[in-house]
């Protein structure tokens, strides 16, 4: 009790009525170590029974340094640090990390680097949005669709393990292009992939979404108005939840995404059932650029002249790219040595992450846990 | 000596259970034989759940221990014994000695009146089914015990929240009872019973199953039943007492080894308890399908064969599956393992086509079926179902549950006096 109630001490009590220690309050100290808190984040509730009044998140346990190894890295020796941090989705951070520094070096990745780069982030997003379903069900209760997108996850891992010999931490792109020129039949499996998963996500459908409990469970559960998300700096599948069509790849096109034919799906309600929704439509829609993309590839090199020893000129450079939770940014500030002065990296959970206390105030404990898995975060981006 | 072997012996023409005939050596029996057969019950529906639930989830579950895991559950149970036993340092001590003994007696003593056959059971009580409802509802009492007594958070509201649960469904299960019991008074004499025993003759006298009596308000009432005895147990979709992903292990949390193994010991028992309890007043308890349609001698010759054939069933898939086994020295004696399981299954099969044998145990053999298919659907809802918020499990008890129990509870009264009604209507 002592010590959650001191930490508690910075919490904006203002905002509530109550006095600080009241006896109908109950405060839960909730992780790092819970089933639930996807890794190790720490939420203190407080509770009336079983009403949340308030919440505040606790972070830094998975706290690395990562921007600070920025520092002490060059362009190219950092590019593998990036993968660490959103785990999941390690594709989408190379890739914004890559032209982050190519937007820096004036140079560009030729075109077929383009399309592979593509086809992998795609391939990517579908991972980890399936990772996303499996653990946001298993927390709500439903055990089994856990299992049936791991299964299906799997297939893409081995794509990823193909082709560049590692499936987590992939470190598929460098600066300037891709190390690796595709494997031999790389087209053909990743249509066969698209093949067999296209009936698997009406698979995932047919289990959660006319399910009466699944329905009850989301449906006007962490609701966020789009107001609310664009103050917080929400992005990503929450805000396109509640209503606004912003999706970067169509907003400032990055990679050649301006090529490929794909729709934004949006929610009205922005609550976690539309966001559920949202997040299984980007599916098909991945599904959608993949096959456009993989049938396209041109033939040419994979990787730009750039200089043995990167040094960029002196400068600044904001990039930023749609990770699969939202507007993934690198900052990079070069004083013209081999190793940016500064790296900042804007993170889609952690920005995210703000929102929790907004969308659970006034919801119940279980409601916190569906919120939490909504919110897709990846406590390794959180805390860097 | 003589006279002891004739009070042992005085039993076995008696066509009552042993403790209505006052037989304490039989009772005694009898009790030894149900728990005995419980815990082999709890240990078999633990495999049976993992593996169940490995295939509905692409996967294959236990395969390590024993050919295909089978021996998995013992491996646990000695594991759990095992284990240190932990006590949290600010736990109300007796209390948190108490509950999980609390808990396992509830789930236990039910087991006095479940009849397996009109002979099988501890014994036969007047007001059986009260005696289960109201002994199986004293185990949110150990619930609250163990969560009040861990002096922690998620104990106590996950006790908070199964005790609220319990409360509330058992109003609604109480009602789809009470409109089976009706169903019993529906004889010459006018006359209901409560006697679980008596409720199973009651269907087998009016020939019909109560699940189908009135077609559907013995529907709807078995119905209530089966959703609300989910909720009594505290299994998915409403096992929020112990939400895994909201409160780690609800009451249990801070409980470990042989303490914990009691809690899980309880909540099986309890399951098949219920399931019992559902069995014996819709499903007709141990009577055989279609009693009254198909009840020549050939028929019944055919029915008796059943038992001797399921368990041969099952030994054909021991030995099928030991000749699937790889064909590695690592693997032999697991084949061997299996094939002698197999074999055991076998000559149950075969002693069970003993017609002195299967004229007694056949009534156990179709209680115990349509009690394991409780057990699969149990399995089931855990694969498919979220889990319920509390408030809305709370407004499906009062608002949804309740009121249709009471429809059914009306609208069977009415049905079952409509011959009176009738009359009084046309014969003033």
């Amino acid at each position: 009790m002592t010590d959650s109630n001191t930490s508690l001490s910075h919490l904006d009590l203002e905002t509530h009525e109550k006095p600080f220690l009241d006896a109908n309050e109950l405060v839960i100290n909730m992780g790092p170590q819970h089933p639930a808190t996807h890794g190790v984040l720490r939420v203190i509730l407080r509770l009336d029974g079983e009403k949340v009044l308030g919440l505040e998140c606790v972070i830094g346990y998975l706290h690395r340094g990562v921007e600070k190894i920025g520092e002490h890295r060059t362009y190219t020796m950092f590019n593998p640090y990036v993968d660490r941090m959103d785990y999941v989705a390690a594709v989408s951070n190379g890739l914004g990390y890559c032209e982050t520094v190519e937007k820096l070096l004036n140079v560009e990745a030729p075109p077929r680097a383009q399309y592979v780069r593509v086809i992998l982030t795609e391939l990517n997003r579908l991972a980890s949005h399936q990772l996303w379903l499996g653990t946001h069900a298993l927390d709500i209760g439903a055990i089994t669709p856990l299992f049936y997108t791991f299964r299906d996850r799997e297939e893409i891992l081995k794509i990823f393990e193909k082709y560049c010999g590692a499936r987590l931490t992939t470190h598929a792109f460098r600066i300037g292009g891709l190390q690796y020129e595709t494997y031999n039949g790389f087209e053909r499996e990743v249509k066969n992939f698209l093949d067999f998963f296209r009936p698997k996500i009406d698979e995932y459908e047919e289990l959660l979404t006319t399910n009466r409990i699944w329905v009850e469970r989301t449906k006007n559960v962490g609701t966020i108005s789009a107001q609310d998300c664009i103050a917080l700096g929400v992005t990503g599948p929450v805000l396109r939840a509640s209503g606004v069509k912003w999706d970067l790849r169509k907003a400032q096109p990055y990679a050649n995404y301006k090529n490929f034919d794909f729709d934004i799906p949006t929610g009205q309600r922005g609550d976690t059932y539309d966001r559920y929704l949202v997040r299984v439509a980007e599916m098909r829609q991945s599904v959608r650029i993949i096959e456009q993309a993989v049938g396209g590839i041109p033939e040419g090199p994979v990787m730009a002249k750039v200089p043995k020893v990167m040094k960029p000129p002196a400068g600044e450079v904001y990039h930023s790219i749609e990770a699969p939770k939202g507007e993934l940014g690198y900052f990079i500030v070069s004083d013209g040595s081999t190793q940016p002065y500064r790296v900042r990296v804007r993170p889609p959970s952690f920005v995210n992450l703000q929102a929790l206390d907004l969308m659970c105030r006034g919801q119940l404990v279980a409601d916190v846990i569906a919120v939490i898995g909504t919110l897709d975060i990846v406590l390794g981006e959180v805390d860097r | 000596m003589e006279q002891l072997i004739q009070y042992v012996q005085s039993y076995l023409t008696s066509d009552q259970t042993p403790g209505a005939a006052g037989n304490m050596f039989w009772a005694l029996v009898y009790i030894l034989l149900v728990f005995v057969g419980l815990s082999i019950a709890v240990i078999a529906m633990n495999w049976l759940e993992r593996k169940i639930l490995a295939h509905m989830q692409v996967r294959l579950g236990p395969m390590r221990v024993g050919p295909h895991g089978l021996l998995q559950p013992i491996a646990d149970a000695v594991k759990l014994l095992l284990k240190e036993d932990i006590m949290p340092a600010e736990a109300d001590a007796p209390i948190f000695w108490m509950a999980p003994f609390m808990v396992v007696l509830a789930a236990f003593t039910v087991f006095v009146v479940v009849p397996f056959g009109p002979t099988h059971a501890i014994t036969d009580m007047n007001i059986g089914i009260l005696f289960m409802l109201g002994v199986s509802s004293l185990s949110v009492l150990g619930i609250v015990m163990a969560g009040w007594a861990s002096n922690s958070h998620y104990p106590l509201i996950g006790a908070l929240r199964s005790s609220a649960q319990m409360v509330s469904y058992e109003v609604a299960m109480g009602l789809a009872v009470v409109s089976a019991i009706l169903m019993t008074s529906l004889n010459a004499s006018g006359t209901g019973t409560l006697s679980m025993i008596g409720i199973v003759q009651a269907q087998q006298t009016q020939g019909i199953w109560f699940i189908f009596k009135f077609f559907p308000l013995g529907l709807i009432a078995f119905f209530i039943f089966a959703v609300a005895m989910v909720a009594e147990t505290n299994r998915a979709p409403f096992d929020l007492a112990e939400a895994e992903s909201e409160l780690t292990a609800g009451f249990h949390t801070e409980y470990s080894g042989f303490r914990w193994s009691l809690f899980f010991l309880a909540e099986y028992s309890a399951m098949i308890a219920v399931s019992s309890i559902a069995v014996t007043l819709w499903l007709g308890g141990w009577l055989r399908p279609f009693p009254n349609l198909l009840n020549n001698s050939a028929w019944d010759l055919v029915f008796s064969l059943v038992p001797g054939i399921t368990f041969l069933f099952l030994a054909a898939m021991c030995f099928y599956n030991a000749v699937r086994m790889p064909k590695h020295p690592f693997f032999r004696i697991q084949t061997i393992g299996l094939a002698g399981f197999g074999v055991l299954l076998g000559l149950i099969g075969l002693i069970l086509f003993i017609p002195a044998v299967s004229l007694r145990v056949q009534d156990i053999f179709w209680f115990s079926t349509k009690v394991a298919a409780f057990m699969y659907l149990y399995i089931w809802y855990r694969g498919t179902f979220p889990r319920y918020r509390f408030d809305q499990l709370m407004q499906m008890g009062w608002k949804v549950l309740l009121p249709m129990g009471l429809g059914v509870l009306i609208l069977t009264a009415t049905a079952g006096l409509w011959p009176l009604i009738q009359h009084s209507i046309w014969h003033p």
